[in-house]
Formats: C-alpha cells, sequence, structure tokens
C-alpha cells in the first residue's frame, strides 16, 4: 500500500450559484434547488471529463501549459461545438465581481471599434519558424555558449560561496550534470567514479585553449583604445553564460590592474577596470561572492585613494569615484548577508577615515560618496549630523586663505556631493517650513544654501508627481522635437531649430529625470548633442561647438545664477541610446546620442563641472560616467587617443 | 490454452465490427467496444421499444458481414447478440442458450481448488456476463428495470447490478484487508495487488446501484490505500458519482469490459480463496470471479519490487500465455543488394582510383549477413517492396558512411547536434529526420507541416507537366533537369491538415513524407512535387502517431480510436487493424525487420503485433503514465519505451521481459533512439535534458535464467545512476526528437520555448 497519503481525491462540485447565474445567462429566471444540484454534479462531472480530454491534447502538442485550443479540441472529441473565439495566448482574463450576495467570476468582453482595427497600423508580422543548429554537447562534453545553459547556474554558485558543505552530494544527478558541463578539464569528465571522492578545486580551473583565447582578447578589449571592442567586450562579460570559469582570472586581473594603476595614476585604466566590474556584476548568471576579496578593496581604492589621476587639479578623478561608490552600494545590496557583514564593514571603514581631519579632500570626497551611495539611511544617521563639522571646513578652505587650488575644487566638490545628497534625504525627513535661519542653526555654513536645495527638491517632487502622465506620454513617443521640447517648458517652440539635433528614426528615446526639466526659474540652457559612433571619434566637432545648440529658456532671467545652484541642473536630461545595435549582436556599430543640459554661467568649468553629471540609474551610468569623462577630457587631451569616443 | 483462443476469435469480431462502423462513418466507441460482452441481455432486452435502435444496428452488421461472406463471425456476432436467422427468435430461448453454453453457476459451486482454478483461467469475455447473469435473481430484476431506457449501457453494466447490502461494502474490503495485513509477508505483497482492482469494482457497483453516498463514503475511505501509480484512474473514478455517468465512459467501459489481470502463485491464491470461502464472502469472491482474471503460477512468490515493476497498466498485467507466441526478432538478411553493391562500389572505387584493398571485406561482411538468423523471419514472410536503384545506391552510401562511423561506448559519448525551432510559438508537436539527415520536417499545432533541408541542397520541386514534357528524357541528368531551380528554398510549407499535426514520418527513400493529425487523416505527401498525394482516412478521431516501416511501403498509424492501422501507400484502406488497447494508443513504431508493429497506449502498455496474422504477440506492462516514446535496437532483439513517469523501461522482445529500468528524468520522455551500434540509448525528455544511456552494460546486467524466463518475474537491478553516461541541459527547450546519424552523431530536436 502507498505509504504517504496523497491528498484526498473527494469530488469538488460546482457551487449551485454558478448553475444559477449560468441559467439566468440564458433566460431562464427560477431554477429549483434541486435542479440545481442535480445540473451542478451533472456539469462537474463533464467538465471534468473535457478537461482530461483536453490534457491528452496537451501531452500530445508537447507542451506543459493546457491551452484553450486544447479545451476546444477535446470538445470536438466529444461531438460538442467547440468555443469559437476563445483563443487567449497567455491567460484567460477572468474578471471579478460581487454583489447582491453572489461572487461571480467572468470573462470580460470588451466592446471593439472596428474602424478602430481598421485604421491602427497592422501590428509588426510574427517572425516565421526557423531552424537553429548548436552544439548541445561535443564528444560528451557540453560547451559553454549562449545557447546552452550556464554550466553552473547562479542559485549553484551561490549555494556553493555560502553554504560549501551541502552543495557535494556524491551521486546526485546534479552533479553529474555539472562535472559533465566543466568536462573541459578532461581527467574530470573521465574520472567520474573518483569525482565523487575529489575535493573540489577551487581555483584551479583550467581553461581550454579557446576559453584562453577568449580572456586574453577580452581583457585586451577591455583596456585597449578603441572604444566600439571595449563596448564589445564588456557585453560579453555582461552577457555571456559561459564565464564561471574565468571568474578568478577576472577577479585578479581587476585587482592587480588598480593596484598598479593607482600608483601609477593612470585613471583611464582605472575607470576601464571599474566599468569590468559593474559588467561581471551585472552578468546574471555570475555569483561574484566567492571573490569580493579581490574586487572590493579594488572597488574601495578607486573611491577613496589620494590620488587617482596624474593632474587632480584639471583630472575628472571624481566622476569615478562616484562610480566606484555606486558600484560598491550594488555590491553591498548583492552580497551582503548576516556572515560576512559586507555593508557594516564598509561603512566603518569609510567612517573612520571621513572623520579623521587629516584625511584629504579627494579620500573625504570618496568616504562622503561612498556613505551616501549607500541610501538615505546611512545619510540620515552618518552624514546629516557632521554637516555642520563638514560646513565649517568647507568654509575654512573657500573663505579663508588661499592654500592651494586643488583643495579649494576639493572643498568644492564635497560641498555639492554633500548638497546633492543630503537635500533629498532632507526634503523627505525634515517638516515643512524651510527657514533659511533655522537652516543655518542646524547645519551651519551648508544651511543656507541647502535650504534652497532643499525648497528645489521639494518642489521638483511635487512636480514630478504631477508630471507623470505628460512625461511618459512624451517618452513613447520618439519625435526627435520632443527631446527638446521636454526640457524647456512650453512657449519656447519657436525660437528653437529642432532640425539641428538630428536623430535617428530608429531611435528610442528615455528621459532619465522626468520631473527635471521644469524648474520655477531655469537658467537658459545649452544642449550638446554628442554622437559617438564607434571608432569614429566625433569629438572634434564637440569640441569646435558646431554641435553646441543653445536654446533660449521660456523665462527672462536666464544668466545669473551661481555655481552652487547650477549644479542641481547639472543633469542628464535627456539620454538618447539607439536601441538597435546592443541587441543585435553589436554587429552595427554602437550608436550613443547623450544629450546633455549644461548652465550657460557655468560654461567655463564645463570641464569640471560635467563630470558630475549623476546618472540617474544604475543601467545607465556607464554612458554616462563616460559622456562626463569624453567631455572633460576632450578638453586636453591633445591626440584623443587615451579616450576615444 | 480456451482462454486465449476465445479471446482472438472476440477480438476478431471486435475487430470487423469496427471496420463496418468506421467504413460507414458513423464510428461510435462505446457501441464498439460494448457489442462483443452483449451476451445475454442484449436478447432480453430486444423485447423492449427502446432497444430497437440497438437491434437495427446489429442487423445492418449482420447485413455487411453477409455482403462481405464473412460467415463466421456472422455465426458468432449471431451467437452472441442472440439473434437467430429469422430475427424473431424468443428471447427465453436465447438467454437459456446462453446459459447452458456458459459456466455453471459460481456461487452455488463450492468445488475443490482445481475446478476453481480451471473456472477462473476459462472464463472468457465472451461469458462473462453470462456468469453474472447466474448470481442472483435479485440482479436480474434490477436489470430489467434499467433496460428499458438504456439497453446498451445496461448490456455493458448489468455485471455491477448484483444488489449486496451497500452499507457491508466497506466491511468486506476492510475485512480483507485485515486479513491481507495479517497473512505472511511473502504473500501480502501478491495478495495485495487484488486491493485496486476489489476497490474499483466494489465502488463501480455502489454507483450502478444508485448508492452514491455509500460509493462516496467508501471512496473516501479507501482510496488513499492504492498504489500512487493508479492516481489517475482513480481521479477520473472520483468523478463518476452518479449512474448516469457511467454511460459512455470509456475508462468505466474498460474496467468492465476487459478483465483485470493479477498474477498471483498458486499458494497466495489458495490463501485468499480459503480465506474467502471460510467467511462466506460471496460479494468480494463473485468479483474475483467476475472481473479479475487470476493467473496463477507455481513456484516462490513474488516480492513487492517484482510486482511494483509490473503492475500499473490500466488492466493489470499481460497475462503469461500473452507473451508466449514466438517472436522473430532477428533482421532480415540483405541478399538483393549485396550483388549490386558490390558492383556499384567497384565502379565506384574504380572511377575514384582507389586500390581494391576493401573489397575483400566488403565480401566477409556480406558473406556474414548471409547465414540466416535463427530468430530473424522468413525473408518473404510479408511481402516487401522490391528495391529500385535510387535505393540500391542509398545503401550504398549507408555503407560507406557507415565505415566511417564512430564507436561509441562510454569513454566515448556521441556529440549532439541541437536542432532548435525559433518562433514555434508552443506549436512544435512532431519531429522527424531522415535517415541521411539531410532533411528535417517539422509537424505544427497550426495544422502545416514543414520541411528543411539541414544541407547545402536546397529544396526543390518538379517543375509543372508542360515543362516536363520539353525535357529531354535521354539525357544524363534527366533527373537534375526535372527539378525546378525557381523553387529552390531551404523550406517547404506543406498545407492540407485541419487540425494539428501529432505524427510526422519521413519514409525510408525520402520520396514521401507522412503526417497524421487532430482531423483523423494520415497524409501521405511528396517530396518531389511538395504538394499532398493521399489523404488515409479510417480513424475518426485525432490520429497521435504515425510511422513508416523501414522498408517503406507499409505505414501504422495510430490513435485516439484505440485501433492501431496497417496501411499500405497504395491502399486507401487499411490492411490490418490492431485492436486490443484500452486506451488510446499514443505511439507506434516497426520492428526492424517490418514484420512486427509496436504501439504504446495511455492503458499504458506496449503491444506488438504480428504484421502477417494481426495478432498482439507481446503485451509488455510496467509502465506507469501513458506511454510517449518507443525504440528498438537495431538489431531488433531489445526495445526501449518511455512514458510519462519519466522512467524509460527496456524490454526483451523475444522474451517478452522487462530488463531494465532507467530513472533520471523527470518529466514525458518524448523522444528515444538507440546509437546505430545500439550501445547507447539516448532519452530526450519535457524536463529540457538529453540524456544518455550505457544500454550494452544495462543488457549484459541482466541474468536470464530458465525460471525469470519462464515466469517472467525479473529482479531488476537499481543501476540507472551507473547507467547514466550524460546529461545535457539545453536552454528551456523540450526535446521532442532524436536521431543518430549514420555516423553515430546524436541530432536532437524542439522547440525553444522562452
Amino acid at each position: 500500500m502507498a505509504e504517504e497519503r496523497r491528498p484526498k481525491q473527494c469530488t469538488v462540485v460546482l457551487p449551485t450559484e454558478s448553475m444559477k447565474a449560468m441559467a439566468e445567462s440564458i433566460g431562464v429566471g427560477q431554477l429549483q434547488e434541486e435542479s440545481c444540484a442535480a445540473l451542478s454534479e451533472e456539469v462537474s462531472y463533464r467538465i471534468k471529463e473535457i478537461a482530461q480530454d483536453a490534457l491528452k491534447f496537451m501531452h500530445h502538442g508537447k507542451r506543459r501549459k493546457l491551452t484553450t485550443s486544447d479545451i476546444d479540441h477535446a470538445l470536438k472529441l466529444k461531438n460538442v461545438e467547440p468555443l469559437y473565439g476563445f483563443q487567449s495566448q497567455e491567460f484567460i482574463p477572468f474578471r471579478f465581481a460581487s454583489g447582491g450576495g453572489r461572487e461571480l467570476h467572468f470573462y470580460e468582453e470588451k466592446e471593439v471599434d472596428l474602424s478602430d482595427i481598421i485604421n491602427t497600423p497592422l501590428p509588426r508580422v510574427p517572425l516565421d519558424v526557423s531552424l537553429k543548429a548548436h552544439w548541445l554537447s561535443i564528444e560528451g562534453v557540453q560547451p559553454a555558449i549562449p545557447e546552452n545553459p550556464p554550466p553552473a547556474p547562479k542559485e549553484q554558485q551561490k549555494a556553493e560561496s555560502t553554504e560549501p558543505l551541502k552543495v557535494v552530494k556524491p551521486g546526485q544527478e546534479e552533479e553529474g550534470s555539472i562535472q559533465k558541463g566543466q568536462g573541459a578539464i578532461s581527467a574530470e569528465a573521465k574520472g567520474k567514479k573518483e569525482g565523487l571522492m575529489r575535493m573540489k578545486p577551487r581555483s584551479t580551473h583550467e581553461l581550454s585553449v579557446e576559453q584562453q583565447l577568449y580572456y586574453k582578447e577580452i581583457t585586451e578589449a577591455c583596456v585597449g583604445s578603441c572604444e566600439a571592442k571595449r563596448a564589445e567586450a564588456l557585453q560579453s562579460i555582461a552577457t555571456d553564460p559561459g564565464l564561471y570559469q574565468m571568474l578568478p582570472r577576472f577577479s585578479t586581473f581587476i585587482s592587480e590592474g588598480v593596484r598598479v594603476n593607482v600608483v601609477q595614476n593612470n585613471l583611464a585604466l582605472l575607470i576601464y577596470l571599474m566599468r569590468m566590474v559593474k559588467a561581471l556584476m551585472d552578468n546574471p548568471t555570475l555569483y561574484l561572492e566567492k571573490y569580493l576579496h579581490e574586487l572590493i578593496p579594488a572597488v574601495v581604492t578607486c573611491i577613496v585613494s589620494k590620488q587617482l589621476c596624474l593632474r587632480p587639479d584639471v583630472d575628472n578623478h571624481w566622476a569615478l569615484r562616484d562610480f566606484a561608490a555606486r558600484l560598491m552600494a550594488q555590491s553591498c545590496k548583492t552580497f551582503s548577508t548576516t556572515t560576512n557583514n559586507i555593508q557594516s564593514r564598509i561603512t566603518k571603514t569609510f567612517t573612520k577615515s571621513w572623520l579623521d581631519e587629516k584625511t584629504q579632500w579627494t579620500t573625504r570626497y570618496g568616504c562622503i560618496a561612498g556613505l551616501s551611495e549607500l541610501g538615505p539611511d546611512v545619510i540620515k544617521t552618518l552624514i546629516l549630523p557632521r554637516l555642520t563639522v563638514e560646513g565649517a571646513r568647507i568654509k575654512a578652505v573657500s573663505e579663508g586663505p588661499v592654500v592651494s587650488n586643488i583643495d579649494k575644487i576639493g572643498a568644492d566638490h564635497v560641498q555639492s556631493l554633500l548638497l546633492k545628497h543630503c537635500a533629498s534625504v532632507i526634503a523627505k525627513t525634515r517638516p515643512l517650513p524651510d527657514n533659511m535661519e533655522q537652516y543655518r542653526a542646524d547645519y551651519g555654513y551648508l544651511g543656507p544654501t541647502l535650504c534652497s536645495h532643499v525648497v528645489k527638491a521639494r518642489a521638483q517632487a511635487a512636480l514630478q508627481a504631477q508630471q507623470v502622465n505628460r512625461t511618459t506620454l512624451t517618452i513613447t513617443q520618439p519625435r526627435p522635437t520632443l527631446t527638446v521640447s521636454q526640457s524647456g517648458i512650453g512657449g519656447s517652440g519657436g525660437s528653437r531649430s529642432p532640425s539641428i539635433i538630428k536623430v535617428p528614426s530608429s531611435l528610442t528615446l528615455m528621459s532619465t529625470r522626468p520631473g527635471t526639466p521644469t524648474q520655477p526659474s531655469p537658467p537658459a540652457t545649452k544642449y550638446i548633442v554628442m554622437a559617438t559612433s564607434a571608432g569614429a571619434s566625433s569629438t572634434q566637432q564637440v569640441l569646435d561647438g558646431s554641435l553646441v545648440i543653445t536654446l533660449s529658456s521660456s523665462s527672462g532671467s536666464s544668466v545669473t545664477s551661481t555655481v552652487a545652484s547650477a549644479t542641481s541642473t547639472l543633469q542628464p536630461l535627456v539620454k538618447l541610446e539607439s536601441r538597435g545595435a546592443g541587441g543585435l549582436g553589436g554587429s552595427r556599430p554602437l550608436q550613443k546620442y547623450i544629450v546633455v543640459s549644461l548652465p550657460t554661467s557655468a560654461s567655463s568649468s564645463l570641464e569640471s563641472k560635467s563630470g558630475m553629471l549623476p546618472p540617474s540609474s544604475s543601467s545607465t551610468s556607464p554612458i554616462s560616467l563616460e559622456a562626463g569623462m569624453k567631455m572633460d577630457h576632450t578638453g586636453y587631451v591633445p591626440n584623443g587617443t587615451l579616450l576615444p569616443i | 490454452m480456451a482462454a486465449v483462443q476465445d479471446g482472438q476469435l472476440n477480438m476478431e469480431v471486435e475487430k470487423d465490427i469496427k471496420t463496418e462502423i468506421t467504413n460507414d462513418g458513423s464510428g461510435n466507441i462505446n457501441a464498439n467496444s460494448s457489442s462483443p460482452g452483449s451476451t445475454s441481455s442484449g436478447g432480453k432486452s430486444k423485447s423492449p421499444a427502446g432497444s430497437g435502435e440497438d437491434q437495427q444496428t446489429l442487423l445492418a452488421v449482420l447485413q455487411f458481414l453477409k455482403r462481405n461472406k464473412l460467415t463466421e463471425s456472422v455465426d458468432i456476432l449471431r451467437r452472441e447478440a442472440g439473434l437467430s436467422a429469422d430475427a424473431d427468435d424468443s428471447p427465453v430461448s436465447d438467454s437459456a442458450g446462453a446459459g447452458s453454453g456458459g459456466v455453471p453457476n459460481v456461487s452455488a459451486d463450492g468445488g475443490d481448488a482445481n475446478s476453481l482454478l480451471s473456472r477462473v483461467s476459462i472464463a472468457t469475455p465472451s461469458i462473462e456476463t453470462s456468469s453474472g447473469f447466474g448470481c442472483g435473481s435479485g440482479g436480474r430484476a434490477c436489470r430489467l428495470q434499467c433496460g428499458e431506457d438504456q439497453p446498451d449501457v445496461n448490456v455493458v453494466l448489468s455485471a455491477y447490478s448484483q444488489q449486496g447490502d451497500p452499507v457491508l461494502y466497506p466491511l468486506y474490503y476492510n475485512g480483507l484487508k485485515k486479513f491481507i495485513e495479517s497473512v505472511l509477508d511473502c504473500h501480502r505483497a501478491e495478495l495485495s495487488q487484488v486491493f485496486y482492482p476489489l476497490f474499483v469494482h466494489m465502488y463501480l457497483e455502489l454507483v450502478y446501484n444508485n448508492h452514491e453516498n455509500e460509493a462516496k463514503q467508501f471512496f473516501e475511505k479507501f482510496s488513499g490505500d492504492q498504489e500512487c501509480y493508479y492516481e489517475e484512474d482513480l481521479r477520473i473514478l472520483s468523478s463518476m458519482s452518479k449512474k448516469e455517468h457511467m454511460k459512455g465512459n470509456e475508462t468505466m467501459l474498460d474496467f468492465r469490459t476487459s478483465k483485470f489481470v493479477l498474477r498471483i502463485s498458486r499458494d497466495s491464491y489458495q490463501l485468499l480463496k480459503r480465506h474467502l470461502q471460510e467467511r462466506q464472502n460471496n460479494q468480494i469472491w463473485n468479483i474475483i470471479q467476475e472481473h479479475l482474471y487470476i493467473d496463477i503460477f507455481d513456484g516462490m512468490p513474488r516480492s513487492k519490487s517484482q510486482i511494483d515493476a509490473m503492475s500499473g497498466s490500466l488492466a493489470g498485467e499481460g497475462k503469461r500465455d500473452a507473451n508466449k507466441a514466438k517472436v522473430f526478432y532477428g533482421l532480415l538478411k540483405e541478399p538483393e543488394i549485396e550483388v549490386p553493391l558490390d558492383d556499384e562500389d567497384e565502379e565506384a572505387e574504380n572511377e575514384e582510383g582507389k586500390p581494391k584493398k576493401k573489397k575483400p571485406k566488403k565480401d566477409s561482411m556480406g558473406s556474414k549477413s548471409k547465414k540466416q538468423d535463427p530468430n530473424a523471419p522468413q525473408q518473404t514472410r510479408i511481402p516487401l517492396p522490391e528495391l529500385k536503384d535510387s535505393d540500391k545506391l542509398d545503401k550504398i552510401m549507408n555503407m560507406k558512411e557507415a565505415t566511417k562511423k564512430i564507436r561509441l561506448s562510454p569513454d566515448n559519448l556521441p556529440s549532439i547536434c541541437f536542432y532548435s525551432f525559433l518562433n514555434a510559438y508552443q506549436g512544435l508537436t512532431a519531429v522527424d529526420f531522415t535517415d541521411d539527415s539531410s532533411l528535417i520536417a517539422g509537424g505544427f499545432a497550426d495544422s502545416t507541416v514543414r520541411v528543411w533541408s539541414v544541407t547545402p541542397k536546397k529544396l526543390r520541386r518538379v517543375k509543372s507537366a508542360a515543362d516536363l514534357s520539353n525535357i529531354d528524357k535521354e539525357s544524363d541528368d534527366v533527373l537534375e533537369r526535372i527539378m525546378d531551380e525557381k523553387t529552390a528554398s531551404e523550406s517547404k510549407i506543406l498545407y492540407g491538415h485541419s487540425g494539428p499535426v501529432y505524427g510526422i514520418s519521413f519514409s525510408p527513400d525520402r520520396n514521401y513524407l507522412l503526417s497524421s493529425s487532430e482531423d483523423g487523416t494520415v497524409r501521405l505527401w511528396s517530396l518531389q512535387t511538395f504538394t499532398c498525394l493521399v489523404g488515409y482516412k479510417g480513424h475518426n478521431y485525432p490520429v497521435w502517431d504515425t510511422q513508416f516501416s523501414p522498408y517503406g511501403y507499409y505505414f501504422i498509424s495510430g490513435g485516439h480510436d484505440r485501433v492501431a492501422r496497417l496501411w499500405a501507400t497504395d491502399h486507401y484502406q487499411p490492411l490490418r487493424m490492431f485492436a486490443g488497447h484500452l486506451a488510446d494508443i499514443t505511439c507506434t513504431l516497426f520492428h526492424p525487420n517490418s514484420n512486427y508493429v509496436a504501439t504504446g497506449s495511455a492503458d499504458r502498455t506496449i503491444r506488438l503485433w504480428d504484421v502477417l496474422t494481426g495478432n498482439c504477440v507481446r503485451i509488455l506492462t510496467g509502465h506507469k503514465g501513458p506511454i510517449h516514446s518507443l525504440a528498438f535496437s537495431p538489431n531488433g532483439k531489445f526495445m526501449a519505451s518511455g512514458a510519462t513517469d519519466g522512467r524509460v523501461l527496456l524490454w526483451d522482445v523475444g522474451h517478452g521481459l522487462m530488463v531494465g529500468e532507467l530513472k533520471g528524468h523527470s518529466d514525458t520522455i518524448y523522444a528515444l533512439k538507440f546509437s546505430r551500434d545500439g550501445e547507447i540509448l539516448a532519452s530526450g525528455s519535457m524536463d529540457n535534458t538529453v540524456k544518455l544511456w550505457d544500454t550494452l552494460k544495462a543488457f549484459d546486467d541482466v541474468e536470464l535464467d530458465d525460471f525469470t524466463a519462464a515466469t517472467g518475474h525479473i529482479h531488476l537491478p537499481e543501476n540507472s545512476q551507473e547507467l547514466l553516461l550524460g546529461t545535457y541541459m539545453t536552454k528551456s527547450t523540450p526535446v521532442i526528437h532524436l536521431h543518430f546519424t549514420r555516423r553515430n552523431l546524436l541530432l536532437a530536436a524542439g522547440a525553444y520555448n522562452p
């Protein structure tokens, strides 16, 4: 007899209420309770019968999901007219309604205007069936190609790194498959039986020749001079499912690279390495936990290092710090567990060096950036209380005797960073009203500016809430003129020359910050459209200003805005990105259009400011960072090879 | 044995009726399966007005049989239906006749073991009802009552009409349960087999006699005790809670019309019998007598695992007698090819300027195959089509390829090339490769059949008749010239079906393609013109699978109507109809020597049919779910089958024995294939994996002594893990078809299912 009791197979019957509802729907008003009961039993039985037949059709259709057509075929089998028109790809959208003490599930039939159907453009013809061949296995070894599932699924990698003891269970089916999958190691493929006793190799992954070649190509491309190749390589790192075995090498490559290049102050290479980290983290098939001991120090170095570039006064190492801080925050979010305590350890490290009096402005900046990326809670508990102290320090530098240019720039950056991060947090937590004096009392030197920022942030949040509809509408319509109209308030349409911005029709438009365009009195903004097509350096065009479009803003007060207030507008308003290139395997050169708004008054500080463009979401950050770096460097890098666009 | 003979006879009748019904197009499965059982009550229920229709059908059948000069069948049918020649024979005399022809009254007879035994094994389908008939006068009254309105079902169900106190049923069952639990361990497993059929029939009796609530309680009380592999059937049973539901329910009819077969050792059987007689437990004894076929063997009682391995089918295990017939599983020798092959080969080699070293080797190969395999059928046992020149060329190609074949072994696994169907939107339902792996065909849910060429050679249509007349027929490249270059493309779509295409098969010569569909037809397509040539009508219900013979010309189809049909491409009516499965035929396959056909069914049995005689020569039980894939080993000796339960079972065709069980898949196995030399079995499943199994080892590990060979009680080694050579995950692509190329490269196909 069966040992475990199965769930009871009792006879489930439809409720009699359903019978009544059905009867009413065909015009039979008063149905006796007894008839209902009899009917419901009969109907339940027939439904079960049909469902059983429908299952047959599902099995023979080699599917796991029962479809409406299966039911139709089952009905046909019983010589019943099928329910025509019940075609549904995914699920049947039954709606639920209750009222008058009754509950109903019904199928909503919408009225469709025929002219609507006629007038709407035809949907795209679905792709025809096609046949594609790939190697599932070569002499018993499954090659790690995108067509095959990743040799070690992410869950397993995670399990391996977090609970190493649980994974290895000899004789398990999964174990066998993994061994076969990883069988690039020939010995492993053969010695399956010894495999049960063998210790798991930790880092001695032997790479096949192909993998070695791939590794070489990828690493060269990642730190090489060709931006197009780099984009492809990063794309590959971010998507390829078969990188599991190369992960130790990549992580060593990155940590060693950072160590060397920090000493040499090679900013560009550091940026490339950080982008690699980003790509690795983006790869859905990789689980980096095991390699954090190499990656985290590298990333932290890029955040807090005293010097990252040869000329700290002009080079934009700030952007790198921002970017690395975001990476750090991301890895904290992903990998922090109660056992490794990454987040608290990182926070401690940042706080400690921040509190140190002797810390330089660069490191200070990095610490604050790193902390503030960890989220509003961290800002609230760790940064806000120290605003006064920090404000005093900034004041000492900016208003006191001129010490050095570097310090001044550093202090400026720290100030804007603090303002940027704190304003939004304060706007959310601090109750109204925003009193300038009150702020000064609470936050010291930074108080008044902070106050105006908070006001702006509040207004912005309010507007954002209002304008959700408008912005989403504009996003969905990829008309080139919209790029412009979105940033200025209406009425300025006549003065623009949309034709200057040539946007290919295939572009999709993404607004990164829907709320930013409308501010109480926006300064006149400049738009720089940079067309970066792989290899061909169109940077010169940006430089000679042929593509710098000036648009007059609607409001009259346009010019005078201080550097401090301008910082808030330093955000990429619109980012255009050609979608096609990435999806189709990168056969075409990647094209990027980046529109950046800049305050006119701050044009002199274009280089330094633009570097701070904060990308709004992590997914777009590499591109934005790139934009920042490009603009930054094209100003002075003479040959342009170091940072080609 | 008498039972077997009668069974065959009965089957013949059934077959005839089915021909009739399918021909006039008013097919009704229920009528089919019920007619053979309509012994005495068919005659009884003749007088009421409601049965007029039934009688008319019978008369029509008789007329048809007469017309076709099937006098023997006429006689049988008449005897069975109780119709005399002038059709107004009195029903009383009929039933009396049936009674006298049947067995003596069961309950009255308390004879010794031997007489009981003989009765059990003699009881045949044709007299089942009459034995039920004799069990009580109360039953007769009830039958007469119900006969008024539903004569058809009534005939079938009448056996359930015996009146027992419904309240006692659980007591009876419990009593038996207690007894079986108290017997010695060695008997317990065997006797436990009785539970399930007993449970089913008691439940059905309760339902039939309108004891709805008792039935429900009975079900709830004891359904949990049944083996888990009967769950599907229990679900169907549970939905059947009213007498009206029994009408037309196919599963119910299966239980009724076929006896549940149990294999029990003599000792265990004696125990059971003694117990039932002591307790005067007639209710249970009657059920055992009427609905169970107890196949008694001498020897050790079987263990639980042995029983579990074999049970699970809808109607119990196959009778031992059913697997006794000799099966010529050897391969046919191919003498005709030899001579031209050598000639052609020589020419070819001479042309290529190769040394003639190979020739002696070839000869030796030829002489080896000339030896007559003792297990092979006679060359002319069934007429096979003559080889055409193109076939010979193909054979030569095959030979050449075979010399380049990779020897597979556990250390030398095949490479797998996976063909993914993209954008198929869940619609891919069947796939087939040609033997030379040059073409792939896919059947789709949108009723289309698509053919792809996977070699650089594109698919071309033959030119139109007008253009063909302009061609110089004497030219050497006439075969090239008749093709229309303009139509060259990598794939072609064949339109014609009006329902999902569930089965697809290339002819061995690559000129034809077969497809079977939900619309009840099998279509033959030409791969020269890419048009439909014939639509074979006969199955009026979905045709789940179709398969060409390895020699072409013949093909087999099977579907929802439970009948497998053997066709020849040039006949629009089937040559053979194989009836006997109790549920849908889900897959069909020809034996490599083309003399046998294997069918897998949703009744969880595999049957092997003799093409020559039309007899069922093997009934293989052991699967716990509908069987969806079959494969013969290249030497014809073994067979593998895969089912929805995710297990692959290996069978020795000659002995009719299960020789292995391969566990590992977690979902339905839709594809099975042996490598060209039979060393490796590849299985593809819905769980997105391809698995490779070491079949040489699997077949070696089985020790066959005389006893197991005689009784079929085999100890299966638990060695699935050792036999598993590799598992290859696909990326969310269920594996629907597998094929070994002539060089032992494994091709797999499935639709990517994002």
